[in-house]
């Protein structure tokens, strides 16, 4: 019959494997919430115009905010955002869902190495997006048509990739939004299980290479 | 010539001395302002960026239109087109619109709007619709409370002067539309000597279903005395509603003599749950009739006329206890219920009285046939049986009394030019208030209703005089607001208003404010010229129709030039606004066009008609200032003699055809 702590090791030692199918549950955030945010803030636009960066799409607070966006934007030279012809939201979420395949076998396995590769896979990945993201902010803040009805030296016109920033008469303010969040948590909670598994690995080598400490230490608990 | 020469001088002189009378008697500052005491400024200030606490839709009288005014600060916030063309907004000179002002008698651009009336629920407003009347060509207008726009318009066959009307009940079930001039029934070539005779009284019941959709349900047959104004009953007396009648002397010349003569006049009380029993039972009669229901059509974008061509009428003959008349002195303007339902106010405009009516007592005395005699098959009740009470030498001349949510009452006096506070039920004057000048109608917000909303009180004045700046011969009609909130009215504010308000109402903001629609979106845009897509942008040739089907996003229209136009031929430029947010109109003016501009809100489509009678290329552009290149925002059209060879070629952009 179980004791309570051998019930309690019995959780202990399911946590890692538990922690692994949270993370990967987690990703699923990422085709339903957004992931990035960019709000512009002007005196003309009191509530703002917020566009979402979702994995596989761009969308806004309304149908009609990318239309907006880019209406503003043609005045620079800016070129159209169009959802359509960015690759990355097409192949984006195959990424994701091997990704997700292979944290399922991560689980399945349940070793620490496995987790700790996962984790590091997604860093190396989430790296990769942001700094893909970084290139087409640069692309759109610099690859400026040459008959741009407005032409204004020196500005940059680049959106922040983290943080707030000044745009002429836009405050651009830029941060990770709710499934960026659950992804990072997703990251955090893979290297957790990592953790916890190598300890618990440690501690079953340590119980089965001394079993009468083990059951010292239960009978002075009990004590 | 000498003695002209002095005679004019001598009148020069007179004229001076006049003036200089005048500038020694100017009325100091107190008198002007009727004695303003405290910070009156903090109470209709509204800082900038924050919104007034009410609504108020004032009529346009002989503007036709509504306008729209926040409160208390008294602000202007919009026009609404109603009966009357609108340069400016394209109302009745774009291809969808016209539609809305088709009558019987054809295409009328004017008309004159009297009494705005805000929908109801339970007897408060609920800020989906307001109503208003056509005084002139018999009408009733929608107008939708989330677009501002007019809805529909319906034309009141068998009336002439559209006056009392278009007053609810209690769950907008119905408006009415009763006639204030008696005319010929059926209309016909008869000597108007013999007005008694030949001539008629019509009141309408127009029914207003879920979606708004009007018709006229019922109309009654009465003597041809002119029906003033009206309102129905709430709460106990939902089912009922008043109308005041004057000329119940039945006279056709010299009205202001001959329809004065009779010391009391009629209430007319129509029991409208009774005439759905007798039309249910059939007891009316089906009569042919020629009258217009015009629709704006939301998702086309388009109004379209539909004459109809009956109407179903009830006779008090046929029909006991529809009518009853209630005897009220002296040619009574304004009937106004109070939120309780009971007392029903009788403002005997050449009176120095006030009459108020009991609805309990008036059901007693239907109940016990206390009647005086039958006038036309309408029993006219025992004018003692009926009346509650009196409020005894309040002014002189009342028109109108709304209330407030404390058992008060407020009238109007135009010849003491006066508003008064009195106590419904002991009929005690408790305060004056005079106006600045000759107060017409005043308005509480909801004090027509089961809930007034108080606090504010607007005179609607008739002669304004040097309340303002001179601006020459006419000067605007003048509003002016009071504080109701306390024991004293306090007059807060003078506000010009548009045209002459024979009548406004008031609503809380919020009941309007959250329904406000930004803009029309794109995908429910179902204008059969629509075109959704700048690639889609094209011009077509029906023979010597051309339909231009253009598009207009910030800051260009697709397409910007055309050639291939020949003199003679009908140009349709069906310009869809494809913008898709909040305040980005765009305007569209064509050279030479012989009606007005395009102003179309994002999303939607409107067609203007271009007639070029000589060759030449003429510029068009966008008349709203749309953004940074709005001045760009322009285009040419070529036109070439009738028998040229030009293809039909349009274009926008050097390397980026739209062909
Ligand atoms: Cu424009």
């Amino acid at each position: 019959m179980s004791s309570p702590l051998s019930f309690t090791i019995s959780c202990m030692k399911k946590y890692p494997r538990i922690l692994m199918i949270i993370a990967v549950l987690l990703l699923i955030g990422l085709f339903i919430f957004p992931m990035w945010r960019i709000t512009l803030l002007a005196p003309q636009y009191p509530n703002g115009v917020t566009m979402y960066i979702y994995i596989n799409k761009i969308g806004g607070d309304s149908p009609s905010t990318l239309q907006n966006i880019n209406i503003l934007n043609h005045y620079i030279g800016m070129k159209y955002i169009e959802p359509e012809s960015i690759p990355e939201l097409k192949y984006f979420p195959y990424i994701i869902y091997s990704v997700m395949g292979l944290g399922i076998l991560a689980a399945v396995i349940n070793k620490g190495k496995f987790y700790m590769a996962w984790g590091i896979l997604m860093v190396i990945l989430a790296a990769l997006g942001i700094y893909d993201f970084y290139l087409w902010e640069y692309d759109y803040g610099h690859n400026l048509s040459d008959t741009a009805p407005i032409k204004i030296p020196n500005a940059s016109f680049q959106p922040p990739l983290f943080g707030v920033k000044q745009i002429i008469n836009f405050t651009a303010i830029s941060y990770p939004h709710t499934s960026g969040i659950m992804a990072g948590i997703a990251i955090v909670l893979s290297f957790v299980a990592w953790k916890l598994k190598i300890r618990n690995e440690k501690y079953a080598e340590q119980v089965s290479s001394d079993s009468d400490a083990y059951s010292g230490v239960l009978m002075r608990s009990k004590a | 010539m000498k003695n002209l020469s002095s005679n004019f001088k001598n009148v020069l002189l007179v004229i001076a001395g006049l003036l200089l009378a005048a500038s020694c008697n100017t009325p100091g500052n107190a008198y002007k302002s009727g004695a303003l005491a405290g910070d009156v400024a903090s109470q209709v200030y509204v800082p900038p960026g924050e919104y007034d606490e009410f609504y108020a839709f004032m009529s346009g009288g002989f503007s036709g239109q509504i306008s729209v005014h926040g409160l208390p600060s008294g602000r202007l916030l919009r026009i609404i087109p109603v009966f009357s063309v609108d340069a400016e907004k394209g109302y009745g000179f774009n291809e969808e619109t016209k539609a809305m002002l088709n009558t019987s008698h054809g295409f009328i651009p004017w008309d004159d709007a009297h009494h705005p009336e805000l929908s109801q629920t339970n007897g408060v407003t609920d800020g989906r619709w307001i109503f208003i009347n056509g005084n002139n060509t018999p009408r009733v207008a929608r107008v939708d409370l989330s677009t501002f726009e007019t809805a529909e318009i319906i034309e009141i066959p068998n009336s002439g002067g559209n006056h009392s009307s278009p007053f609810t009940t209690e769950n907008t079930e119905y408006v009415v539309a009763g006639t204030r001039f008696g005319v010929p029934y059926p209309q016909q070539d008869v000597a108007i000597d013999s007005y008694a005779e030949n001539f008629k009284g019509m009141l309408t019941y127009i029914s207003v279903s879920e979606e708004g959709d009007m018709d006229v349900a019922f109309q009654i047959l009465l003597p041809a005395f002119d029906y003033d104004l009206a309102h129905s009953g709430k709460g106990k007396s939902h089912g009922w509603t008043f109308f005041t009648t004057y000329n119940t002397e039945e006279k056709a010349t010299l009205l202001e003599v001959t329809a004065s003569q009779n010391d009391k006049d009629y209430i007319a009380a129509v029991n409208w749950k009774k005439a759905e029993e007798y039309l249910a039972q059939g007891k009316f009669r089906e009569v042919a009739a020629n009258y217009a229901d015009n629709e704006y059509d939301e998702s086309t974008q388009m109004a379209t006329s539909t004459m109809k061509n009956s109407v179903k009428i009830l006779t008090p003959e046929d029909c006991p206890g529809l009518v009853y008349f209630l005897p009220t002195p002296k040619s009574p303007h304004g009937v106004d219920v109070d939120p309780t339902g009971e007392y029903i106010v009788g403002n005997g405009k050449l009176s120095a009285d006030l009459t108020v009516h009991s609805f309990t007592k008036m059901l007693a005395a239907i109940e016990n046939e206390s009647f005086e005699k039958v006038v036309a098959g309408v029993p006219v009740l025992q004018f003692e049986e009926v009346v509650a009470g009196v409020v005894p030498e309040a002014g002189l001349g009342p028109l109108h009394t709304e209330f407030d949510a404390n058992g008060n009452a407020y009238t109007s006096f135009f010849i003491t030019s006066e508003v008064v506070k009195w106590k419904v039920g002991s009929w005690e004057v408790l305060d004056r208030a005079p106006s600045y000048y000759s107060i017409g109608h005043l308005m509480i917000p909801g004090g027509d209703s089961k809930e007034p909303q108080g606090k504010y009180l607007v005179a609607l004045n008739k002669i304004t005089k040097d309340r303002y700046l001179p601006t020459g011969p006419e000067l605007c009609h003048s509003a002016q607001l009071y504080d109701i909130s306390g024991d004293k009215m306090k007059l807060l504010l003078d506000f010009p208003t548009m045209g002459e308000p024979h009548y406004a109402q008031g609503i809380s903001a919020d009941r309007i404010q959250s329904k406000s629609k930004k803009f029309y979106p794109l995908e429910e845009n179902k204008h059969p010229y629509a075109t959704l897509g700048e690639k889609d942008a094209r011009v077509e040739r029906a023979g010597n129709n051309v339909h231009v089907y253009m598009t207009t996003i910030r800051s260009h229209f697709a397409p910007d030039n055309i050639e291939g136009i020949k003199v003679g031929d009908k140009v349709y430029f069906h310009v869809t606004n494809l913008e898709q947010d909040w305040d980005v109109p765009h305007g569209f003016a064509m050279m030479g066009a012989n009606n007005a501009e395009l102003l179309i809100m994002p999303g939607q489509t409107e067609t203007l008609l271009w007639e070029p009678k000589t060759v030449g290329v003429f510029p068009f552009y966008c008349t709203d200032f749309c953004s940074a290149l709005h001045q760009e925002m322009q285009g040419y059209v070529r036109v070439s003699p009738r028998n040229s060879d030009i293809a039909m070629t349009w274009k926008l952009g050097e390397d980026d055809p739209v062909q």
